[in-house]
């Protein structure tokens, strides 16, 4: 009983949380904060309000998530190097991605995310073969690569951002305007939702689950690209050339990100339970991941899910009130996140109040990916309305 | 507690309807679509404005009821829950937690009790401690605030409900039941609209509508479109456009629009100057003025008319505007020239390899023209010419119905630039005493080669040259061919259609040669590649014109731009309460998700000459969460109150 002697003694008393920081928790803070600082002293006076507040929000948003989770600060810090990197090699030459080794085969934004792409769909494969035949070190691998993916993902909307201004300083926005930049986005949070959990439970058996939908995404991604040139950056339309659009979006791909966890380990969670009772002792039921672990997360992923959805959307209806003059006009857009929110607050209704549990719940969590994924990609496939911006 | 999932899921199929079937269309489009029957089925269901249909407010009415009764009935208990020690709890009662913890320590009561007093404070429990003789208890309770989430989280829907519900349409709604108000469904101008369908500034105190308004223009009514009609609002100040502007990137995509207003108001020493645009709208004592849309303001166009039946090529001038219909008799035939639209450019991408990313093609007019039997023809209209193949035409697209593509007629422009040498070649074929008289010269020069003199033989020849000629400008080769296949035996066919075409360009050609003399041009040398080329895409396009189903061609000779900007002004004093809902809303979500409600009693015993301590919990909504912070709590406190560093 001496496992956890060193997290223990202190964690309950009021302020423990403070004191138990250490060195490389405070050197963490001082870095973002430092960086957050240089960046208000050389472009300060440049920003808007709002910019500033994005900025804060940003600064302290990053120190807190690094204070919490331990593990992303290096994420952070890969990112931010080699983005930073790749965008001093172009300079002002945006041609230089052609030419230039390093751009054409790594880091310029498009070939960073193609090394995402490849990163995503082997990891997959690789989660679920160390999964399957318990191999430790392969799910280290898989871990390694999921970590890199994100890491390339990130690298590659950052990257990507910086290109739009050297395309024409009128051009420069946000990477998350249109349906390609989205499902990069959408990718890269889920990862970071699931690595997360993957941390905090210990377990890497969830890695395929997950990252099976991340596959998915990955399929679209290139299938957008080749078929279509989603690639190409364009520059937005007055309607979108809104601070909220920076935190609306990001928010929104949070709950979708969170959901879509929740309807994978749904599938697993029914998986197990069908390989458990044909056979409580055989491969199968040993090997995929444990019942109450994942009802558990498939809980906490909804919360979290839903809490950042109800938030999107509220921002959502503050941005529509701002550019269309209505905070709500049941357009198909709205309206389906509305149908969305409501599907998951009866989901949680359901375990909350009625103590559900389970393979309902589980059924329900896969099921509403579907109503999740319509409200992402069929509305603007199907239905038309203000929110025409992604259309295929 | 079923309702209100039962409630949540039917609000939400309710609303997928809304956003399968279109809303708010015109009724004739849902004619077309369903039929009449259906058409009458859904109207009556209200499902062509589902949000606002009664059902649907009941709907949601029935929500924010049951939410208040549920919020209501759960108050006390949570406040009960919250305030509430419960340090009567037994220790058989303890016994049956899912969490519970035992020592047996040799320390004296007290001692322990003041320790474990400063312990659970120190780690955030509120207490109360009762001593029943020689026992103490303490009762714990910790994250209380979880409960009040549920309560923000409730309260904050009834409050965005309401907030909805001043805003929504209702007082509108129930005027029209009563009859007080009625839509127009005309197409009249404001001020012919009748007192039922206006609506004085103090009448809705909650509305949106639109207004376009073309540049120089003021205005204090707005238009709420409703159903299939609309209603005027009035305003209690008006809004002056003094100009709009549009900004675009290098791929023809608007940047930017925005608009100069002044705002006249009696409550204003002077009248307000400002500019809105996207996303910056202007708040003026409640309103709201946005930046919606852009249109035409009626911008003016001169029009010079090309007709394709006259041989003297007489042009008329027409100066009209942007969404006039104007009648135009045309061979004692009356004919009206509808203009829908102008644009000032158009810009596409560029082929591939042409170095360029965009081309401009500059501005277009698309108008119709409408014969006395109502059928009408759409044309768009380029002002200026097109590059295509390295040459430049003017372009005309024609088409019969808006689903169709356009099919375009390509004007090769002359060497001056303009469309005059192809249209005097059109009229001079037109012309049949000229077309005879260089037929007559072509067949004599062919006969004196052929050293044959019989006028007969000539003037049969002249006359098939004048037939093919004809046939040509009114049908294309379409027409020659069936002249062929109805006149000549089938062997013979092929022979005689080259012969035919030989023949029909020799006389083209000359009267092409013709028309460069008297512009002046010396033909006696070889003709230029411009003006051979010329030659080959006017003679192709000449073909087109007997399908282009207008007998004039419209030029666009000079425009004077006048926009309109579309603002769209809205009143919502529901608006703030609705963001005070939506602030509960995410507080009490945040709350009851991430703060863990939990309870702990202590029982302090003495037994045997030792201390029994009991520590039990629950947590009321993670079970399992708050089974393994039990785990680290106990831990905790025997290090900590116990001073017990390792478990047996
Ligand atoms: C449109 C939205 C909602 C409606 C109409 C609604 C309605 C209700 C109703 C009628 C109850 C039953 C109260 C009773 O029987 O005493 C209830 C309970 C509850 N609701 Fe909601 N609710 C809504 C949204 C939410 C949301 C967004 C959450 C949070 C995720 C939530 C969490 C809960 C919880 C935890 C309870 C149980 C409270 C308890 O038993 O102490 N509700 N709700």
């Amino acid at each position: 009983m001496n496992t956890s002697q060193h997290v223990m003694p202190s964690s309950f008393e009021r302020w423990s949380w403070f004191k138990n920081l250490n060195l490389w928790d405070g050197l963490w803070a001082a870095l973002v904060l430092a960086s957050g600082f240089y960046v208000f002293a050389r472009y300060g006076s440049e920003m808007d309000t709002f910019e500033l507040g994005i900025l804060s929000g940003a600064t302290m948003g990053l120190t807190g998530l690094g204070l919490l989770w331990k593990s992303f600060r290096g994420l952070v810090i890969a990112v931010a190097v080699i983005s930073l990197w790749s965008i001093s090699i172009y300079g002002t030459d945006l041609s230089l991605a052609e030419h230039n080794f390093f751009l054409k085969f790594l880091i310029s934004s498009q070939s960073a995310i193609m090394w995402m792409s490849a990163l995503f769909v082997m990891a997959t494969v690789t989660y679920f073969y160390a999964t399957f035949r318990d191999n430790e070190f392969v799910g280290k691998v898989a871990s390694s690569m999921t970590w890199t993916a994100t890491a390339m993902g990130l690298i590659g909307l950052m990257v990507r951002w910086r290109e739009s201004y050297l395309l024409g300083p009128d051009i420069g926005h946000i990477p998350v305007s249109n349906l390609y930049e989205v499902f990069i986005l959408f990718s890269v949070i889920t990862a970071a939702l699931y690595l997360f959990y993957e941390q905090k439970y210990e377990t890497r058996k969830m890695g395929g689950f997950v990252l099976l939908v991340i596959s998915a995404a990955v399929a679209f991604l290139l299938w957008y690209n080749f078929a279509r040139d989603a690639s190409e950056i364009k520059p937005l339309v007055p309607a979108l050339q809104s601070y909220w659009m920076k935190i609306h979006v990001p928010a929104n791909f949070v709950g979708y990100g969170s959901f879509a966890i929740a309807a994978m380990l749904g599938v697993a969670y029914l998986i197990k339970q069908k390989a458990v009772q044909v056979n409580p002792d055989g491969y199968m039921a040993r090997h995929l991941p444990d019942l109450d672990m994942l009802d558990d997360i498939m809980h906490k992923s909804i919360a979290l899910g839903f809490a950042f959805f109800t938030m999107a959307t509220i921002l959502g209806a503050m941005w529509a009130a701002e550019a269309w003059g209505g905070y709500w006009s049941w357009d198909p857009k709205e309206t389906w996140a509305l149908i969305v929110w409501l599907n998951y607050a009866a989901w949680l209704h359901m375990r909350l109040t009625k103590g559900w549990r389970g393979a309902p719940l589980a059924w329900w969590a896969a099921i509403g990916l579907l109503v999740t994924t319509f409200a992402f990609l069929g509305v603007n496939m199907f239905l038309s309305g203000l929110h025409s911006y992604g259309e295929l | 507690m079923n309702l209100a999932i039962t409630i949540l899921v039917v609000v939400a199929i309710a609303s997928v309807i809304g956003t399968v079937l279109k809303q708010n269309q015109p009724y004739t489009d849902y004619i077309i679509k369903f039929g009449t029957f259906w058409h009458q089925v859904f109207l009556k269901l209200g499902l062509y404005d589902v949000y606002g249909a009664i059902w649907f407010l009941l709907l949601l009415a029935f929500l924010l009821l049951s939410t208040t009764v549920c919020v209501y009935r759960n108050i006390p208990i949570i406040l009960r829950d919250v305030l509430h020690f419960r340090l009567n709890a037994q220790e058989k009662s303890l016994r049956t937690m899912a969490n519970q913890q035992e020592w047996q320590v040799a320390q004296e009561t007290q001692q322990v009790a003041d320790k474990a007093q400063q312990f659970f404070k120190g780690a955030g429990y509120r207490l109360r401690i009762k001593k029943r003789g020689d026992e103490q208890v303490f009762a714990m309770i910790k994250g209380g605030l979880s409960r009040f989430g549920y309560i923000f989280t409730h309260v904050g829907i009834v409050v965005i409900c309401i907030g909805g519900l001043i805003d929504g349409n209702l007082p509108l709604k129930i005027k029209e039941w009563r009859g007080a108000i009625s839509l127009e469904t005309r197409n009249i101008s404001a001020s012919e609209v009748p007192a039922k369908s206006r609506l004085k500034p103090q009448d809705n105190f909650s509305f949106r509508g639109n207004i376009t308004l073309p540049e120089g223009s003021t205005t204090n009514l707005v238009f709420l479109n409703i159903r299939d009609g609309y209603l005027i609002q009035e305003l209690p100040f008006s809004v002056e456009l003094k100009d709009f502007r549009i900004e675009h990137y290098p791929s023809g995509q608007p940047k930017s629009f925005e608009s100069d207003l002044i705002i006249h108001d009696d409550q204003l020493s002077k009248p307000l100057k400002t500019t809105i645009r996207v996303n910056h709208p202007l708040l003026y004592r409640g309103y709201s003025i946005y930046q919606a849309s852009f249109g035409d303001g009626g911008s003016k166009l001169h029009l010079k008319l090309w007709p394709f039946f006259d041989p003297q090529l007489h042009t008329t001038k027409v100066d009209t505007a942007v969404f006039d219909h104007r009648d135009l008799k045309v061979k004692g035939q009356k004919l009206t020239l509808e203009i829908d639209k102008f644009q000032p450019f158009n810009v596409f991408p560029a082929e591939k390899g042409s170095g360029r990313s965009f081309v401009n093609y500059g501005p277009s007019i698309v108008f119709k023209l409408r014969d006395a039997t109502g059928v009408a023809t759409e044309y768009l209209n380029f002002m200026g010419p097109v590059e295509q193949d390295g040459r430049l035409f003017y372009i005309s697209g024609m088409r019969k119905s808006v689903d169709e593509p356009y099919r375009y007629l390509h004007i090769p422009m002359d060497p001056q630039g303009k469309v005059d040498r192809f249209m005097e070649f059109h009229a001079l074929l037109n012309n049949t005493k000229r077309v005879a008289e260089i037929a007559r010269q072509n067949a004599t020069k062919a006969l004196k080669n052929a050293k044959l003199n019989s006028p007969q033989v000539r003037d049969r020849i002249v006359d098939s040259m004048r037939q093919l000629v004809k046939l040509y400008v009114d049908g294309g080769f379409a027409a020659i061919d069936n002249e062929i296949r109805q006149r000549v035996p089938k062997d013979k066919q092929a022979s005689v259609a080259d012969a035919y075409i030989k023949i029909l360009r020799n006389v083209m050609q000359s009267a092409y040669l013709d028309l460069l003399k008297q512009e002046g041009v010396d033909i006696s040398k070889p003709l230029s590649p411009a003006n051979q080329a010329f030659f080959e895409d006017a003679v192709t396009n000449l073909a087109a014109i007997s399908k282009y189903g207008s007998p004039f061609y419209v030029q666009l000779a000079s425009y004077d731009e006048r926009q309109a900007s579309g603002l769209e002004i809205t009143r919502s004093p529901g608006k703030d309460i609705v963001y005070l809902g939506s602030g509960m809303l995410v507080l009490g979500i945040f709350m009851m998700f991430y703060i863990m409600p939990q309870r702990l009693w202590l029982l302090l015993k003495p037994v045997d000459g030792k201390l029994q301590i009991l520590l039990a919990g629950s947590g009321l909504r993670n079970k399992e969460d708050f089974s393994k912070h039990f785990v680290e709590l106990t831990k905790a406190f025997e290090l900590k109150a116990l001073g017990i560093a390792e478990r047996r």
